[in-house]
């Protein structure tokens, strides 16, 4: 008896061993879905992370390449070619010193690249041991959260600005500057994850059975922040970029010497109106390295949590 | 609710409390000793100690915040190094250009982001959601410099159709005024309109999946009724917090926004007591944007229970 002559409610006794073998294999109408493995694939999969990595990408290599790119010395001051227009001889133009704008646009991207990497980290490192230590030890969190919430409370330029006045200009100061305000978030963030994680079972389980805290934060908790942590990094890696553009922009930032975004904008400044060039340029690479490490950061968070995806 | 307003007032006191502490120790650590200043380059050690004592500068840190809290407190926020005018006036004379600005750009901001976000959501995953979506992107991306002298290129140099740069008073006629604030405040509102119109989106997309929008959906309330009435009213609360959160970004941008347009405001006076260290007037101005952020963020708080009558406290 095949299982085609069963009618839908003829079956007036129990199946019997008999029935089930005569079961035909269902058709294999959905083959297995082939993806492809390895990087291309995944770059295949995350479009945004493909585009986003791949200027970024493109725009560190331009950075360290910087002088083998027909590049001159960027700080070179030659008065006798003051604001030239953009030609087949200076790319983009020369300033009101002579300097080749080409040679410092690229000579730049230094200075954003590794403001924007050493905030992400630095405030990284800094906000998670501030979120941790908050999220779980009680007395402490009441302290620092108000702390955090008074520094963030402070629009982030302005403090910025206010160390900045405290300081010279360097580099480093710049640095520490952007990482101070950017701190609170972090540690906001992962205490936040902190705080959810500490009512899973796991925990619990893992309290129960006698973990020590420092083992149950390096095994059951760290390992979950660090996604949340670097979708957050990289977002704090493009608003680092801005802020210091920001900074050398209004004079209170990367000293003048060194050519950064922000101050060929702010040297170009006075001329604009007749030699737009000398902004155009800056800001365009500026613009372009922000939107590539912005497009990874939503790439990542897609990525790593498509409910977020979802929401955002 | 009294309760919770209360709760919530005497909530934003630590906070205000560390913003304080904060600015103090900005001046107490600040380079240079007032007290050498004014003594001049002939006194003697002994002078410059007698006027320290006498500024109260010799006092202990707590005692001098104190002090200092006092004074603010009573409206006097010190004494410009550079013009001698006390900083309080230095602020009343530049808030107005300040103030204009970001009210247009809040007031725009939220007139295109909305909507922008309402019709994002309604049209889930075609080309005019993928559109906002770029453009929110972009707007995250391109710093308000860069959109600033875009803008001033195309519209005022090219154009030719607005002011360059600059700033008319709005007694000198309303016409002036705007036309002058127009394109520093969609320089300024690239980023806010960008934050708004995502969350927009975001809640809208949440919202129009609930049960009593299908239930308006059948009892037959159309279209723009069901958007603008039965959601974006219960889509309101993540939407206005984040406005009032934006306020920072508004604040962090008026200081580059007027330096690119020449306009004399709070930014510029704190870019210019930047670069001549003029440590009070950082101070007066920093103090300013961090309380009226506060006190917008706890205005919003406080507001919830009108957007959604369903929050009781």
């Amino acid at each position: 008896m095949s299982t085609s002559t069963i009618q839908p409610g003829t079956l007036h006794r129990p199946l019997t061993a008999g029935d089930v073998a005569a079961a035909a294999p269902l058709p294999d109408i959905l083959p297995p879905v082939r993806a492809r493995r390895g990087l291309i694939g995944f770059l295949r999969r995350n479009p945004t992370i493909a585009i986003g990595g791949g200027l970024m990408l493109l725009i560190i290599a331009v950075a360290i390449l910087a002088p083998l790119l027909w590049t001159v010395d960027p700080t070179a001051l030659a008065p006798a070619r003051r604001t030239r227009e953009p030609s087949a001889m200076y790319w983009f133009g020369t300033d009101m010193l002579g300097r080749d704008v080409y040679s410092r646009v690229l000579y730049g991207a230094r200075v954003s690249l590794i403001v924007g990497f050493a905030v992400a980290f630095f405030s990284s490192v800094i906000g998670l041991t501030i979120g941790l230590v908050s999220g779980f030890v009680r007395w402490a969190d009441a302290i620092v959260m108000r702390v955090m919430d008074g520094i963030m409370s402070i629009p982030s330029i302005l403090l910025a600005i206010a160390l900045m006045a405290l300081t010279r200009g360097s580099v480093g100061n710049v640095i520490l500057a952007i990482t101070i305000a950017e701190v609170p978030r972090v540690s906001r963030l992962v205490r936040g994850v902190v705080l959810s994680l500490r009512e899973q079972p796991y925990v619990d389980a893992a309290v129960a059975s006698g973990t020590t805290t420092p083992r149950i934060i390096l095994r059951h908790i760290l390992p979950n922040t660090l996604a949340p942590l670097t979708v957050q990094a990289t977002y704090i890696c493009a608003s680092a970029m801005i802020a210091e553009s920001i900074l050398s922009f209004i004079g209170a930032g990367t000293p003048p010497i060194i050519p950064s975004w922000g101050n060929i904008m702010a040297e170009g400044r006075a001329l604009w109106q007749v030699k737009p060039y000398i902004v155009f340029f800056p800001a365009v690479f500026l613009s372009l390295t922000v939107l590539a490490v912005n497009l990874l950061g939503d790439g990542l968070r897609d990525w790593l949590d498509p409910r977020m995806a979802k929401k955002v | 609710m009294f309760a919770y307003a209360l709760r919530r007032i005497v909530a934003t006191i630590p906070v205000m409390a560390v913003v304080a502490l904060f600015v103090f120790s900005l001046l107490y650590i600040s380079p240079g000793d007032p007290a050498a200043v004014i003594a001049g380059d002939q006194a003697t050690p002994a002078d410059v100690e007698r006027i320290r004592a006498s500024l109260g500068l010799d006092r202990p840190y707590l005692v001098r915040f104190g002090d200092w809290v006092w004074q603010i407190v009573h409206g006097d926020l010190g004494t410009s190094i550079f013009t001698n005018l006390p900083v309080s006036t230095m602020i009343a004379q530049r808030i107005e250009p300040t103030l204009s600005l970001m009210v247009i750009t809040l007031i725009l901001a939220v007139c295109i982001a909305v909507p922008m976000g309402v019709v994002a959501a309604w049209k889930q995953g075609t080309w005019i959601d993928r559109a906002v979506m770029a453009f929110a992107v972009l707007g995250f991306s391109v710093p308000v410099f860069v959109v600033g002298y875009l803008l001033a290129y195309v519209f005022a140099l090219e154009l030719d159709w607005l002011p360059v740069q600059g700033y008319t008073p709005f007694a000198r006629g309303i016409g002036p005024w705007f036309q002058n604030l127009i394109l520093p405040a969609v320089a300024l509102g690239g980023v806010y309109i960008a934050l708004i119109a995502r969350i927009t989106r975001a809640t809208m997309l949440e919202v129009l999946q609930q049960d009593y929008i299908r239930t308006a959906r059948a009892k037959g309330v159309g279209q723009r009724g069901i958007l603008f009435l039965h959601a974006l009213k219960n889509a309101a609360v993540p939407i206005v917090t984040v406005i009032g959160i934006g306020v920072a970004l508004l604040i962090g941008g008026a200081v580059v926004t007027e330096s690119v347009f020449a306009i004399p405001g709070l930014g510029r006076l704190t870019v210019d007591a930047i670069l001549r260290r003029d440590y009070p007037v950082i101070q007066g101005v920093i103090l300013l944007f961090s309380f009226t952020y506060v006190l917008v963020n706890l205005v919003i708080d406080l507001l919830y229970t009108l957007f959604d009558p369903r929050i009781r406290y």
